[in-house]
């Protein structure tokens, strides 16, 4: 019998998808589908070019509320295990800046609890990036579409 | 005492990253805390100006209207980035 295994880490510290992957699904051979995403440092945003960044976070809130949001993801999905790095400090384009890994006996449940803990993180995590751009230093705006994509899970899954 | 955290934009606007203060008279909620920190000049009308403001009680993200009490961790910050 298998049990719903997660871990999450605030670091700055790049992390290895394939070293993650392998971590979460070694011990238990009950998953048929891991899904993973890994989100970068783009080079643009808003138009203008951008350098690098710096994340800031609230330190003991974000563990907290990352771990907050994935035993919401299992409660509500047939889940076995769920890995969250959010990388913090400073970060360059093309670097990586987040990874979910989430396994399941069957893909439908880890494509959902993949995508719900980053909509979820986007909006509820406290981190806030500041940015360097070719027209100065500026904290990055939360998005619109962000809030609506929450929004999405509230009404699909009464959250 | 109340320990008071800002952060991102909001630190830097209002120049500190934590204060402890104790708690005023007639201050019962993250709204009149807010309101008396602004009560205190210029430096905190960031605390008045920012847009959709978000605010925390013991790490976890509340409206303003939540209740606060002696001893609470209470933090001030812009909507979230991360992600």
């Amino acid at each position: 019998m298998s049990t719903f295994k997660y871990s999450v880490a605030v670091q700055a510290a790049d992390f290895d998808l394939s070293a993650e992957v392998r971590a979460l699904t070694a011990a238990d051979h009950a998953a048929g589908a891991v899904a993973s995403f890994v989100g970068l440092v783009r080079d643009n945003n808003d138009g203008t070019g951008v350098a690098d960044m710096t994340l800031e976070h609230y330190p003991g809130m974000t563990e907290k509320a990352l771990e907050e949001i994935v035993l919401k993801a299992g409660e509500r999905w047939e889940l076995l295990g769920v890995r969250v790095i959010h990388r913090i400090g400073h970060l360059m384009p093309g670097d990586q800046i987040v990874l979910v890994v989430v396994s399941s006996p069957h893909r439908g449940n880890a494509f959902s609890a993949c995508e719900f803990i980053m909509d979820y993180l986007k909006t509820q995590a406290p981190f806030w990036k500041k940015e360097t751009t070719d027209v100065g230093s500026r904290w990055v705006d939360a998005r619109v579409s962000d809030d609506d994509a929450m929004a999405k899970w509230r009404d699909q899954i009464g959250l | 005492m109340v320990t008071v955290l800002f952060f991102a934009g909001l630190r830097e606007a209002v120049g500190t990253g934590i204060e402890e203060l104790a708690l005023p008279a007639g201050v019962d909620t993250v709204a009149g805390l807010r309101d008396h920190l602004i009560a205190r000049g210029e430096q905190w009308q960031a605390l008045a100006t920012a847009k959709n403001l978000r605010a925390a009680v013991n790490q976890d993200m509340v409206p303003l209207t939540t209740a606060i009490k002696d001893g609470d961790e209470v933090a001030f910050f812009p909507p979230v980035t991360g992600g």
